[in-house]
C-alpha cells in the first residue's frame, strides 16, 4: 500500500496506532468489496469477476454526476459534503441499474448452467465494461471531488486520514444494512433462495426477482467500494482511473478466506487480509531486500492459501455437501 | 462393419481416434495443406483462407497461435477432461518461459543465463513447470470449483511478484529480457545445425525464418495434440473424466481423486511450460506482465469458444482467439475502403467509421489514442469480451458444437431427421 508516508509518528506506539487505523480502514474496504461478491454469490451462485469493472463504472458515474453535471449542487444549497453524499447515492443507484441490466441480459438465461460458465460470463463482462467505461468513453483520470480530500488529524502523535474514518464508517453502515436486510421479507426470501432454489420456488418465492435484487445491490456496493477505494491513501489521489478495476481482484482473497457465501466471513476475511497486508507492509519493510519491493500486495494471497489449506471452504463458508 | 458408422463391436473400435476412412482421408489432406501452406504453390494458394494465411505477416500470427495452442491443449486436459477450473495457466507458462531463459539465455553482469542449447531448455521448460504444478497441487486439489479458480488466480499474482524479486532472471524494468532463439545446436557455442530463426536454404528451396519456425512449431503441435488426444483414452484420461462428471462417484469406484488431480496439474503445466517457452522465444523479448491474468482469461476463452474437452475444439478456439484481433483490424480497414470508394453499403460504413477530425462514427481508424471515437484496439477487446458471453449463452459447445450441428444436418440430408 503506497500513499501516505509510511513512518511519520515519533515513537513506536504512535506508529502502531497509525498502522492500526490504516489496517482497519483497508480491512473495511476489502470487507466492503467482499460484501458485494458475497451477496451476489449467495443469491445467484456466481462469482462476479466483473465486480471491479462495476466499481470502475461507479466511480465514473460519480465523476459525471458530481463534477460534470454538478448534481445536486445546481438545485440545492447547503454544504458540499451533503451534495457529495447525494451524488454518491445517485452513482450507486446508476450502477445498480447497470447491474440489473447485466443480470437480465446475461445471467438470467444461464440459470441452471454450471457455475463455472456463469463465472466466465462475468469475466467477459469485466473486459467489456472496463474497456467501454475507460478506453471508449474517457481516458483521462477523472476527479471525484472527495470532500475530505487528503486531510488528516492527530490522535496523540499518530496521523490518521479522514478517509480511514470514512471507509470504516461506510463499511459499518453497509454491514449493518445487510444484517437488517436479511431480517426483512425479501432478505429471508434471498436466504431461502441461497439455500435451495427449487425449494424456494415451490414456496412461491420469485427467484428471478431475488436474482435481480442481488445484482442491483451487489453492483451498488461495488460502486460505493470502488469510490472509497479511489480515495487518497489507496487510489490515485481521488481520481477515477482504471486501476480501480484491479483493486477488486485484491479483495478476492478476503472473499475466499472468509468463505464465498458468508456475510460474516466477508467482514472477518476483509479485516484479516487488511491487517495482514498493512502490518506486513509496516513491520517487514526492513526485509525488502530479501522479499522484494511491493511484497505486501502478495501477502493477501499467501494468507488466503494458508487459510484454505486449513479450511478448504474458508473460515465461515458452508462446506458443500457431497453426495452421489 | 463398413457402412455402419455407429456400430461398434469392441471397446477398441469405439475408442479409436480415427474410426472411419473418411476421417483418415480428411486428416491426411488437412495435414498436407498445413505443411504446404506457407509456400507459394499453385493449388494450395487458391484455397480460401489458406490463400492469405501463408503470407509472412499472417504467418507470424499463425506461429503465435501454434504456441498458444500447445498451452491451451494442456489447459484442456485440466479443465476439459478433469473439470478443474484454473485461472493460473499463464503462471505455468511463465515458469516454463523463465526456465528457458535461465538455461538458454546469455549471461551478463546483471542477468543470469547458462547458454545451454535448445534440446535441453525446451524439455526442461516443460519439466520444471510440471514440477511446480506438482508442488502447488497439494493446495489446489483440496479446494473445489470456484475456490480453486481463485486460488490459481493467486498464483498469477505471486508469480508476477517473484519476477520482481528476481530481476536477474526476469530482466530489469518493463522491457523484460531476451529469450534464446529457436535453433538446434549440439552444445553451447557450436554452430547450429538447424536454425529456425534465420532465413536460409533447405534442399533446393529458399526458406525464410517464419516458414522455418512454422514447420518446427507445426511438428511440435502435431506431436502434442496427438499425445493430448491419446491421454484422453488412457486410464488417466478416463479417471479424470470420471472425476469431472461426479467426483464422489469416482472416488467410490476407487479412483484416487487427489492423485489423478495432481497428475492432471502436472500434465497441464508441462504443456503450459512448453507453450510458454516457445511463445517467449518467438516474441524475442517480453516483459513479466505478459504472464498476467488476462492471458489466463484468454486461454479459458479459447477453450470455451473452441469447445471444451476436444482437441479439434482447442485447435479451432486457439486460432480464433489469437487471430481475431487481426481479423477485426482487416474488417475495419475493408469497411474504411468501402466507405471511401462508395459501394452499396458505403453510407452505413461511413456512419460507423470515423476517418479523422470532425467525421462522425464510433470507430476511429486514424487515431490509436484511447477515447471516443474508439480505436480499433479497444474495439478488439470489446468484441473479445462479447464473444465469450455470446458463446456461453448461445453455443456452450463452442465452434465444435457448431460443427456437430452442421455435420448432423448433412448426415440426414435431405431428410431433417
Amino acid at each position: 500500500m503506497s500513499g501516505l508516508p509510511l513512518v511519520l509518528a515519533a515513537n513506536a506506539f504512535d506508529t502502531f496506532v497509525q498502522t492500526l487505523f490504516k489496517a482497519l480502514a483497508l480491512g473495511s474496504l476489502y470487507a466492503l468489496l467482499a460484501l458485494g461478491f458475497v451477496l451476489i454469490y449467495k443469491a445467484t451462485q456466481t462469482v462476479n469477476f466483473a465486480q471491479g469493472a462495476l466499481a470502475l463504472a461507479g466511480t465514473w458515474f460519480l465523476s459525471i454526476i458530481f463534477m460534470d453535471w454538478n448534481v445536486p449542487g445546481r438545485w440545492i444549497g447547503g454544504p458540499g459534503w451533503v451534495h457529495w453524499f447525494i451524488a454518491l447515492v445517485l452513482a450507486a443507484a446508476a450502477t445498480g441499474v447497470l447491474g440489473l441490466v447485466i443480470e437480465r441480459l446475461t445471467i438470467r438465461p444461464m440459470i441452471g448452467e454450471p457455475i463455472f460458465s456463469m463465472a466466465v460470463i462475468t469475466l467477459g463482462l469485466e473486459v467489456v465494461i472496463r474497456v467501454v467505461a475507460f478506453d471508449a468513453v474517457n481516458t483521462t483520470p477523472r476527479r471525484l471531488g472527495i470532500p475530505w480530500g487528503m486531510e488528516t488529524f492527530k490522535i496523540g502523535g499518530a496521523m490518521v486520514a479522514w478517509s480511514y474514518i470514512a471507509a470504516i464508517a461506510m463499511a459499518g453502515v453497509a454491514f449493518l444494512g445487510t444484517w437488517r436486510f436479511f431480517k426483512t421479507r425479501t432478505g429471508v426470501a434471498m436466504r431461502a433462495t441461497a439455500f435451495d432454489q427449487e425449494a424456494a420456488l415451490a414456496q412461491g418465492i420469485n427467484v428471478g426477482r431475488i436474482f435481480a435484487i442481488a445484482w442491483a445491490v451487489g453492483a451498488a456496493l461495488a460502486a460505493i467500494s470502488g469510490i472509497f477505494a479511489s480515495m487518497p491513501p489507496w487510489g490515485p489521489a481521488g481520481l477515477a482511473s482504471r486501476d480501480g478495476a484491479f483493486f477488486a481482484f485484491r479483495a478476492l482473497p478476503a472473499v475466499i478466506l472468509g468463505g464465498l457465501d458468508s456475510v460474516v466471513g466477508a467482514l472477518v476475511g476483509g479485516l484479516i487480509i487488511g491487517f495482514a497486508e498493512v502490518f506486513a507492509g509496516q513491520y517487514l519493510a526492513s526485509y525488502t531486500g530479501v522479499i522484494g519491493v511491493g511484497y505486501q500486495q502478495v501477502v493477501p494471497y499467501v494468507v488466503m492459501l494458508i487459510g484454505l489449506l486449513v479450511r478448504p471452504y474458508g473460515l465461515f463458508g458452508t462446506a458443500e455437501v457431497r453426495r452421489v | 462393419m463398413r457402412g455402419r458408422p455407429n456400430l461398434y463391436t469392441s471397446y477398441e473400435a469405439e475408442s479409436q481416434l480415427m474410426p472411419t476412412r473418411t476421417k483418415k482421408v480428411i486428416l491426411g489432406l488437412f495435414l498436407v495443406v498445413a505443411v504446404l501452406m506457407p509456400f507459394d504453390l499453385p493449388i494450395i494458394d487458391q484455397l480460401p483462407v489458406v490463400r492469405f494465411l501463408g503470407d509472412n505477416v499472417w504467418l507470424r500470427l499463425v506461429n503465435r497461435a501454434l504456441c498458444f495452442t500447445i498451452a491451451a491443449l494442456g489447459l484442456n486436459i485440466l479443465m476439459g477432461l478433469g473439470g478443474q477450473i484454473s485461472l493460473g495457466h499463464t503462471f505455468f507458462g511463465g515458469v516454463g518461459a523463465y526456465t528457458a531463459v535461465l538455461m538458454g539465455g546469455k549471461a551478463s553482469s546483471n542477468l543470469w543465463g547458462w547458454g545451454l542449447p535448445m534440446w535441453l531448455w525446451l524439455p526442461a521448460a516443460g519439466v520444471v513447470a510440471a514440477v511446480v504444478g506438482i508442488a502447488v497441487a497439494p493446495a489446489a486439489v483440496r479446494v473445489r470449483g470456484l475456490y480453486l479458480g481463485i486460488v490459481t488466480l493467486g498464483l498469477v499474482f505471486i508469480g508476477l511478484h517473484l519476477s520482481r524479486v528476481f530481476p536477474e532472471i526476469a530482466g530489469p524494468g518493463a522491457l523484460g529480457r531476451k529469450w534464446p532463439r529457436m535453433e538446434l545446436r549440439l552444445w553451447k557455442e557450436d554452430e547450429p545445425f538447424l536454425d529456425f530463426s534465420r532465413d536460409g536454404h533447405w534442399l533446393w528451396f529458399d526458406i525464410n525464418k517464419n516458414q522455418k519456425t512454422y514447420l518446427f512449431l507445426l511438428v511440435i503441435v502435431i506431436v502434442m495434440a496427438w499425445m493430448a488426444a491419446n491421454i484422453a483414452r488412457t486410464r488417466t484420461g478416463r479417471a479424470l473424466q470420471a472425476i469431472r462428471d461426479r467426483d464422489v462417484a469416482a472416488e467410490i469406484m476407487g479412483v484416487p481423486e487427489y492423485r489423478y488431480k495432481t497428475t492432471a496439474f502436472a500434465i497441464s503445466s508441462f504443456y503450459a511450460g512448453i507453450g510458454g517457452s516457445l511463445f517467449a522465444s518467438l516474441s524475442v523479448q517480453l516483459p513479466p506482465e505478459q504472464w498476467s491474468l488476462i492471458g489466463s482469461v484468454t486461454f479459458i476463452a479459447a477453450l470455451l469458444i473452441g469447445g471444451m474437452g476436444r482437441v479439434s475444439g482447442v485447435l479451432m478456439g486457439s486460432f480464433f482467439v489469437v487471430t481475431s484481433h487481426r481479423f477485426v483490424e482487416e474488417i475495419v480497414d475493408w469497411m474504411k475502403h468501402q466507405a471511401e470508394e462508395g459501394g452499396v453499403f458505403s453510407g452505413f460504413f461511413d456512419f460507423l467509421i470515423s476517418t479523422g477530425e470532425g467525421d462522425g462514427g464510433f470507430v476511429s481508424v486514424m487515431e490509436t489514442a484511447l477515447g471516443y471515437p474508439l480505436p480499433v484496439s479497444a474495439l478488439d477487446d470489446i468484441i473479445f469480451g462479447l464473444l465469450i458471453i455470446f458463446f456461453l449463452l448461445f453455443e456452450p459447445l463452442g465452434l465444435y458444437g457448431i460443427w456437430i450441428k452442421i455435420r448432423n444436418y448433412w448426415k440426414g440430408w435431405p431428410f431433417s431427421y
